[in-house]
Formats: structure tokens, sequence, C-alpha cells
């Protein structure tokens, strides 16, 4: 068994507003492996990014962590002084969001942004930094890198822009990347060509990667193992192909048959009644009980169900029981 | 069966240059840019052609000179038979713009915050100056809305909805022919499926006619009967849907089907494409793939490779 890198555990992140306090992240618990890729899916408002972003301490506020713990190889990060906690994004974690361009400085070249966050976090000189910045360019796969180190962001593409962006996220070996829909706003060929950098990048390293994305397709190729969010919450939790070939929750299945699919042709798709409820306005009990197929008495009543050591779904009648 | 629609020779040049001072002083020559080369399709009547392609290949130019948004620089487009851009008379011109409408990719842009959604739904009819009586209180219905939704805003409605509101709306004319942009794009899958379904039920209840444009292959796979790959704006394969997606021909065509995820492609180990998609305003000489493609020879460097027929699948490639 790899060490565990990551583990979240009943993290709660709350928007106190003028009418309610809101709970875009409602107790929700995982953990990561060293060389393990969890996948984050779920809906646009099911809560993703906000769970990465109380990872890193990134919560904007007036939004805050108000309960449960988040632990970074054993120590716990949730309630460290923002000066450290700046040390450990960089240091211990890496980050890659949607935009390249929110992570890189339009003003510096590609080098002078490598070597100054090398410098900031690992104890080498000018020269060593230098050599392992163009060393990271080329582990991107970033063609004639040496050439392309004086360049600025605007002068490359999309695509090579987020291989900068991971080059910049890995120069101080992190333990964990987070990675929020890195390849979203990318076409499918520079997608396959980042997941697959990624996915080397996990292999050879053994780094944790948390890689949040909505797409059904990219989870099953990269992830090994996947969290579905609803309304914040975790639905379901698994190995990923246990969890997309046998959903447990009826949410996830809903979600998988409702995705175009090679095989089924011209066939009908399957709808999942309503949308994803406002976080003012989440139902008693399980909160998917509205749209769900299998709904009874006691969903809409009892206290949400939840996920326990070796449960899968967070469901009163799951279609699966869990094989543990 | 007979084409509603057709593409001839279709090309469309933008002058991206830089203001003629600047050009001047900098000594930087004209800079044209070449969005849709020479493309010829024909979309048959109460069929869905699907086109494909990656970002900047030209979909949402071609779409854009199909509804006459956009004219040709050359080549034409006819759409039952009358070309929107040289037809002398009046009445054919208003009937054909009535016959054609178009779908965006997204619903909170494409819909005016200020108007009630009756409004909204019934412009395409109020401007041609027609009957609107209970006009849009039908459509709501027929989208699977509820006729009292005709006197709310648009911000009362979740996107999914929202672009049902567009799709009625593109309804009131009777059109034949539906040009969708990325209708789906925007939406979560749960409700893309919801605005899918309609699109198909619409399509076999009133015999519309679709260009469903795309980027997501698994959305034309699903919708399609016919589908044309783009690169580059130039149109490199057009085939059958099966065809298409069981047996590929051009190079392109299947670096991008084995480039895009797979449901079950649990733990796959891709051979990710190589390259990126070339500057358009230089564009590579001979075949515009060549210099990604894994069969390129002499002759692709130095030769425009020609449409030709292998079965019922065109193909633009010398070693299909
Ligand atoms: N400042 C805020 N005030 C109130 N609600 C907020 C605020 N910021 C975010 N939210 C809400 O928190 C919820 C979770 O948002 P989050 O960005 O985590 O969703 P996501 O799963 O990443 O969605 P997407 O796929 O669209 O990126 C959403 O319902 C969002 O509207
Ligand atoms: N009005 C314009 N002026 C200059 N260039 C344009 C204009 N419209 C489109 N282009 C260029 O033409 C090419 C084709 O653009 P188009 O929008 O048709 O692509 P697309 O296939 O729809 O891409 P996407 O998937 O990103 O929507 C691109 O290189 C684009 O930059
Ligand atoms: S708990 Fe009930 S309502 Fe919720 S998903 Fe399970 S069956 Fe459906
Ligand atoms: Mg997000
Ligand atoms: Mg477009």
């Amino acid at each position: 068994m790899a060490e565990r890198v990551l583990r979240v555990a009943d993290l709660t992140v709350e928007i106190p507003t003028r009418h309610a306090v809101l709970r875009p992240v409602d107790q929700v618990g995982f953990d990561i492996a060293a060389g393990e890729v969890l996948g984050v899916v779920g809906e646009s408002g099911a809560g993703k990014s906000m769970t990465g972003n109380a990872v890193i301490g990134l919560l904007d506020p007036p939004a805050r962590i108000t309960g449960g713990q988040i632990t970074l190889h054993g120590e716990r990060i949730d309630n460290l002084p923002a000066d450290q906690m700046r040390r450990i994004r960089g240091n211990e974690i890496g980050m890659v969001f949607q935009d390249p361009l929110t992570s890189l400085n339009p003003l510096l070249t590609v080098r002078e942004q490598l070597t100054e966050t090398i410098l900031q976090h690992l104890p080498v000189s000018k020269a060593e930094a230098e050599a392992r910045a163009l060393a990271g360019l080329e582990e991107v796969g970033i063609p004639a890198a040496a050439r392309r180190l004086d360049a600025y962001p605007h002068q490359f593409s999309g695509g090579m822009r987020q291989r900068v962006v991971i080059a910049l996220a890995l120069c101080a070996e992190p333990s964990l990347i987070i990675a929020d829909e890195p390849t979203t706003a990318l076409d499918v060929s520079v997608q396959a060509q980042i997941i697959a950098l990624l996915k080397r990048l996990c292999r050879e390293r053994g780094t944790a990667v948390m890689l949040i994305t909505h797409d059904m397709g990219v989870i099953a190729e990269a992830a090994d193992r996947v969290a579905v969010m609803y309304a914040g919450r975790l639905a379901e939790l698994g190995d990923v192909r246990d969890v997309l070939t046998n959903p447990a929750h009826p949410y996830t299945a809903g979600l998988m048959a409702s995705t175009p699919l090679a095989a089924q042709g011209h066939h009908r798709l399957n709808q999942i009644p309503g949308t994803m409820p406002r976080l003012d306005a989440i139902p008693d009990g399980c909160a998917f009980n509205p749209r769900c197929p299998r709904v009874a008495d006691k969903c809409r009543k009892e206290p949400r169900p939840r996920v326990e050591e070796g449960d899968r779904a967070s469901c009163w009648f799951p279609l699966q029981e869990a094989v543990a | 069966m007979s084409a509603l629609v057709s593409v001839r020779n279709l090309t469309r040049i933008f002058d991206v240059s830089k203001p003629w001072l600047n050009r001047l002083i900098e000594r930087l020559p004209r800079a044209l840019l070449k969005a849709v080369h020479d493309v010829s399709f024909e979309i048959e009547e109460k069929t869905i052609y699907g086109l494909v392609g990656e970002s900047g290949s030209g979909k949402s130019t071609i779409g854009k000179m199909i509804v006459g948004l956009l004219p040709p620089t050359d080549g034409s487009v006819e759409v039952g038979g009358v070309n929107l851009f040289t037809e002398a008379d009046p009445a054919r011109v208003a009937k054909t713009r009535s016959d054609i409408q178009m779908i965006f990719q997204d619903p909170y842009a494409s819909l005016n915050p200020r108007w009630r959604v009756r409004a909204i739904i019934e412009e395409p009819v109020t401007v041609l100056g027609g009957d609107t009586g209970g006009l849009a209180e039908r459509l709501l219905e027929q989208v699977g809305l509820s006729a009292s939704d005709a006197g709310k805003y648009p911000h009362e409605f979740s996107g999914g909805q929202r672009q049902r509101i567009c799709v009625a709306r593109a309804l009131a004319s009777k059109p034949k022919l539906l040009v969708c942009d990325e209708p789906t794009s925007a939406l979560d899958v749960s409700v893309q499926a919801q605005v899918l379904n309609l699109m198909s039920d619409l399509q076999e209840e009133l015999g519309l006619t679709y260009l469903l444009i795309s980027h997501d292959l698994t959305v034309v796979q699903h919708m399609a009967t016919k589908v044309g790959v783009l690169y580059l704006g130039r149109l490199v394969e057009e085939a059958p849907r099966e065809d298409l997606f069981t047996s590929p021909k051009h190079p392109y065509t299947r670096m991008l089907l084995e480039a895009a995820p797979r449901l079950d492609g649990f733990g796959r180990q891709v051979d990710p494409p190589r390259g990126e998609i070339p500057d358009p305003i230089n564009p590579p000489s001979g075949c515009a793939f060549h210099p990604r493609c894994p069969l390129a020879v002499d002759r692709c460097k130095s030769e425009p490779p020609q449409m030709r027929d292998i079965g019922q699948t065109r193909v633009a490639c010398h070693m299909a």
C-alpha cells in the first residue's frame, strides 16, 4: 500500500449570507495515496472547485472551512497561518487551473517565472535553478525548450501554456497536484497530450493527483479512484471501474446513462428530471431525493445517508452493495 | 431524398492585418486568414449533418455563411435552391430567411434579459408581421416548459431551460433548417441529455433538418446521420455516421477518434497526438495536415489532396 499523501475528513465549507448559511461543501471525506489519481466529478455547482480550493487554502472569503480536517503526510494543514500555507502551496502542493493565464505572470519570461519559483522553494544556486527550469520544460514536452525559455506566456498556444503551468506546478517537486479542469478549455488532441503527461508524472514521480473535471471520459482514462459530488456532498466514492460500470448511487447511474455513449447509436438518452438544487434550497434527507427514481419516504425524512468506512454510496437504497 | 442545403466550394477569408500605418512602419505584409477553404457538401432533407473539428477549424464560420449572417468570399450556399446573397426576388429571400434558424452555444448570452419570454419567442414572427396569438404558449409546451412561463424573464430559468427557450424561439417561424452551433457545450451532461432528446423528438415530429456543429465527438456520434470533419478550414472527410466512427479513412479523423476520451477507456495508454494545429495565416503547403501526419510522404508536402470517393466516404488524403 502506497503512502497516504492527502486525507480529507468531514470537510465542511460555509458561506454566511444575509438569509442563511450556505454549505457548498458538506462533510466531504476522501484520501489520495502517492502515485494515485483521484478524479472528482460532478455537474456545475457541485462543489468540486470549492473542495480543491479548501485543500490548498485558497477559499475566497467569506467562504471558510467550518468543520473537518485536512492532513498532508499526517500533518494538519487546514488550520495553518497564511504564510505557512503559502509555503506549502508550491512546495508541497502544486496547482493547475483551467485557465493557464491565471497562473502565469504575463510580464515575466518563462525562464524568469520558473527559476524564481524554484529559488523560492528549493535550496539551490541560480545556475542550478536555471538548469532545472530547462529540464522542467523538457519534461512536460515543450519542443525546442531551450529556445523557448525566453518567451513570454502570450507567445505560447493554449496547450503549450498549460504545459508551462504544469512545469511550474512541478518544479518544486510537490507530493500532491490539484488540477481543476486542466483540459476543459483545450481541444481533444491537446487534452490527450496533457492527460498523458499528468499520468506519466504521477507514475514516474509518485505524485498524488486530485483531478477535478466534469468529463466522465477523462475520469475513466486518467483516474484510479473517483469521487462523485452532488450539491456539496459526496454521493459516491470508489474504484473508477466499479463506479463507472456499476454505479451504486442513483445519481451516478443517471449521470452515466445520460452521457452519449459510443455504442448506443440513435437511442434516447436517459434524462434526470430537474436540476441540482441551489445551495439555499437543499432538500431534507438525501439531497438527490426530488430527482431520484428510487426515492422512498426514508430518503425524505431520515437525516442524509452517510458514506461510512467501506460504503461506496451515500444512499439509503444503493443499486449495488459495496464490495468492501 | 433531395438536398435542402448545397454548399459549393465555399471559401471565407478574413483580413487580420494590423492597421495600415503599423504595417507601413513595421514593414509587415497583409495578413489574410483563410477560415474556410473550398468546402463542399450537401445536407439531405430531414437528416442531421454533424460538423466536427477542433477550435478554429471553421465550423462557426460555415454555420454563419449558411444562415446568411456572413457573406462568402468565394463559392456559394443554397438553401432550398435559394442563394441568400444573390437572389433578386425579395419575397424568396424573406421566405428562405424564415426557413432557416440558428441556435447558439450560450443560452445566457442569446436571450435578451429585459424581454419577457413571450416577446423573445415571438420575435422572429413579429418582425415578419405574422400572427402570434398563443404562439409562445404553444411552443413552450412543445419544448417541455409550461405555457405560464411565457410571462417570465430569462433569469428565472436554468441553463437547460434557457436553451429550450432558444429552441422554442428558433421554431417560431416554422423553419425547415436549424443550424445549431455547439447547442449543448455550455450545459451539464444531464441537462445536455434533455436538450439532445428534445432536438431528436422535434426532428421526428416536424421533419426538421439540422446542421449540428460540435467539437464533442460523442454528441455528433449520438445525433448525426452524416458527419463532416474539418481541419484548418478544409473538409478532410465526410461519411455516414457508422462509417466515420467505425472505419475512419483520413489520418486526422483517426487521430481525433483515438485521442477522444472513452467512457470505457480505463487505464488506456493513448499515444498522444503529435504537434499542434498550425498557424492558419501560414498554413502548411500541400496537405495542411502533413506536418502531423504519420502517413505523410513527399507528395503530401507539395500537392493538396483532392476529395475522392471511397464507398460512401469522401476523403481528401493521398494515402487513404
Ligand atoms: N461567494 C459565493 N457566494 C455564494 N455562493 C457561492 C460563492 N462562490 C461559490 N458559490 C457556490 O458554491 C457552489 C459550489 O461551487 P464550485 O465552484 O465549487 O462548483 P464546481 O463543482 O466547481 O462547479 P463548476 O463545474 O461549474 O466549476 C456553487 O453552487 C456556487 O454557486
Ligand atoms: N470575424 C473574424 N475576423 C477574423 N478572423 C476570424 C473571424 N471569425 C473567425 N475568424 C478566424 O477564423 C478561423 C475559424 O474560426 P471559427 O470560429 O469558424 O472556428 P470554429 O471551428 O467555430 O472554432 P471553435 O470550436 O473555437 O468555435 C479561426 O482561425 C478564427 O480565428
Ligand atoms: S437516498 Fe434515496 S433519494 Fe437519495 S439517491 Fe438513494 S434512493 Fe435516491
Ligand atoms: Mg469548478
Ligand atoms: Mg465555433
